[in-house]
């Protein structure tokens, strides 16, 4: 059982278990992770803490990086964990939008960066957009905003062969909740080491 | 005059084919027609009364009752007809199988219409149900029609003798004998289970298509075989598949490079019209079924999805963004002669051919505010039939009469939804809610079942 402390209720969702990792926030503010983990959920619900611990309502890019402190020990470099917690998976997007803004590009910097160093490695870019859009054009928006992330980061040397794209338009919301703090969370792309 | 025709129907799920004799027995055509005008919108429902179809006792006695509640059901849900309490009617079955209804009794009710009905089962254990529909008021007799099927069928016979009534009374065709395949919703918000599932259009027999492992969205019918096509994430490679259902085979569709989605069959069922998303631009493709082949219709730079065809397989609708907002367009079936439908405030998606021809149904969004609508495919006479947040998907009945949609709404603790399916008379009345035994999204009404 993992347990960390975080003033704020959230949950985090794993698709490829197809299992649900629910954080509950009882009235201690402790949360804790429900059901067996692995390892790359681990990751993923470090990354998604600091995340949310760092912004209260708005996204902020840069945040999502190598100022979250805590949890930094264990981390192999060249690892997923590593690449999530020091380096920032994920960027995002305004409504209907899928150019990059400046801290969206200072954290692909920073992917370019470790993928060149890591040269084996390759990744997946999941596209996702908020609910306010029919499923199919999500989808398609989706895949837009991955491909964003993916010329960009082929600009900074990274081939296309290591990067993968996948669209989730909808249905995979990082954050649950019909209001502008949830949305602009959602309408973002994930760089997913393989 | 009596004609007789013989129908083949082939049913998945149940014991392979069987054949439904029909016998039919035209009645001379009355005067001062019954009917309802069914373009006018909210009129009152026509008061009927459904005696039970009980027939001599024992299990024919059960089956005979069960079939009228079935029957009034569907006409009840249709919100054309009004079915009257039994526990008032006069004549018992076994009087209006003998002779002439007590016109006066009826009347007395305020029954417009009355229908009377019988069921037996004969010595090859087939049950045959007839019925016969007068009208009260001018004291007429109507229609009467006979079926036999397997006693495992009576609820379909039930659907066909309430589509019949339905067609003799409103001179439109029926769709009581239809399914709906749509996504069943389980788990929560961010890591939904979705899975297909089938059931017939008054939500009986309900089964799950797919074990929810893989992510699916989108099932369409094929409009002539026992087939859905819809989008899967099988081996997280988001393609669009064909589902057998009489066999449960799934089979993707095409190879292509880039994810495909927004599956739709043409009419004549030869073709999937579907959008492919490569390079962060999505372009309308067909595939033919049967030779294999690969047609792109559209290679406008931006997203050009959500094809649906006209009944007659000239033309397409579909949604694009290549205006600077998402809106509704017409093109040839060759992809050629595209033409903006939409000019309206808002973005506009799912377009939908209403199998009748004369209306596209679709989903518009103005900010957080989204409503199915219908338009006419000349770009006029624009109406929203009903908003919320939000609806989205709307799906025809075969008569072109009824729209089938769901509805995601926020749950009341503010941090999940819930997704349910609904349906609406074309003219904005007779909304309610389709139940489902889980959540419900992405409804596709099949063709009236051949």
């Amino acid at each position: 059982m993992l347990k960390t402390k975080v003033g704020r209720r959230l949950f985090v969702g794993d698709w490829r278990k197809e299992a649900a990792l629910v954080l509950t926030s009882p009235a201690n503010q402790q949360l804790s992770f429900k059901g067996s983990l692995n390892m790359r959920m681990k990751f993923l619900a470090l990354a998604a803490v600091a995340l949310l611990a760092a912004c209260e309502s708005t996204p902020n890019d840069a945040a999502n990086g190598a100022n979250t402190g805590a949890q930094q020990t264990s981390v192999r470099p060249g690892s997923a964990e590593d690449f999530v917690v020091n380096v920032g998976d994920r960027v995002f997007f305004g409504l209907d939008r899928f150019d990059l803004s400046p801290e969206a590009r200072a954290t692909l910097d920073r992917q370019a960066k470790w993928l060149q160093t890591y040269g084996s490695v390759t990744v997946t870019v999941e596209g996702h957009a908020d609910e306010r859009g029919t499923r199919e054009y999500n989808l398609a928006l989706g895949e837009r905003r991955a491909n964003s992330v993916k010329n960009y980061l082929a600009a900074k040397g990274i081939p296309a062969a290591r990067v993968n794209v996948v669209s989730y338009g909808k249905e995979r919301p990082a954050v649950v909740g019909s209001n502008e703090a949830a949305w602009s969370q959602n309408r973002r792309a994930v760089t997913v080491v393989n | 005059m009596t004609t007789k025709t013989r129908l083949l129907l082939k049913l998945a799920g149940a014991t392979g084919a069987l054949l439904l004799s029909l016998g039919v027995a035209a009645p001379q055509e009355a005067r001062a027609e019954l009917r309802i005008d069914i373009t006018r919108g909210v009129s009152e429902p026509l008061p009927i009364a459904i005696t039970s179809f009980a027939g001599a006792g024992g299990r024919d006695a059960q089956l005979g009752a069960d079939i009228s509640k079935v029957i009034s059901a569907d006409l009840e849900r249709s919100g054309l007809f009004k079915p009257l309490d039994p526990r008032g009617f006069l004549q018992t079955p076994e009087q209006l199988r003998s002779g002439e209804p007590r016109y006066q009794d009826w009347k007395a009710l305020g029954a417009q219409a009355l229908v009377a009905g019988n069921t037996t089962t004969g010595g090859d254990g087939r049950m045959k149900v007839d019925f016969r529909l007068w009208d009260v008021a001018a004291g007429q007799y109507m229609q009467g029609l006979s079926y036999s099927a397997s006693p495992q069928e009576w609820r379909r016979i039930a659907h066909i003798v309430a589509d019949a009534i339905y067609k003799r009374l409103t001179g439109e065709d029926g769709y009581f004998d239809t399914r709906i395949v749509y996504v069943a919703e389980s788990g929560p918000a961010n890591a939904r289970k979705k899975q297909l599932a089938i059931m017939d259009q008054d939500s009986a027999n309900h089964q799950f298509l797919t074990d929810g492992q893989t992510l699916v969205l989108t099932p369409r019918f094929s409009p002539t075989s026992q087939e859905i096509t819809y989008m899967s994430y099988f081996n997280k490679k988001p393609r669009v598949y064909l589902f057998n259902i009489d066999t449960g085979r799934q089979e993707v569709l095409g190879d292509f490079p880039g994810m495909t989605f927004a599956p739709r069959f043409s009419p004549d069922g030869n073709k999937v019209i579907m959008s492919m998303a490569q390079n962060g631009n999505t372009d309308i493709y067909t595939l033919d079924l049967r030779t294999r082949r690969q047609t792109q219709l559209t290679d406008a730079p931006g997203i050009d999805t959500g094809p649906s065809y006209s009944p007659d397989g000239q033309k397409i609708v579909f949604e694009s963004d290549r205006g600077g907002t998402q809106q509704l367009y017409v093109m040839g079936a060759d992809g050629s002669g595209v033409k903006r439908l939409t000019f309206g405030e808002g973005r506009y998606g799912t377009p939908v051919w209403s199998p009748r021809g004369d209306l596209i149904a679709f989903t518009r969004q103005r900010g957080s505010s989204f409503a199915i609508g219908v338009i006419r495919p000349d770009g006029t006479g624009e109406r929203i039939l009903t908003e919320a947040f939000h609806v989205e998907g709307p799906t025809w009945a075969p008569n072109g009469r009824v729209l089938m949609f769901f509805k995601d709404l926020p749950t009341g603790d503010g941090r999940g939804r819930n997704a349910n399916l609904y349906s609406i008379d074309i003219t904005g009345a007779n909304e309610r809610r389709v139940s489902t035994p889980v959540g419900a999204s992405d409804p596709a009404w099949s063709p009236l079942i051949p």
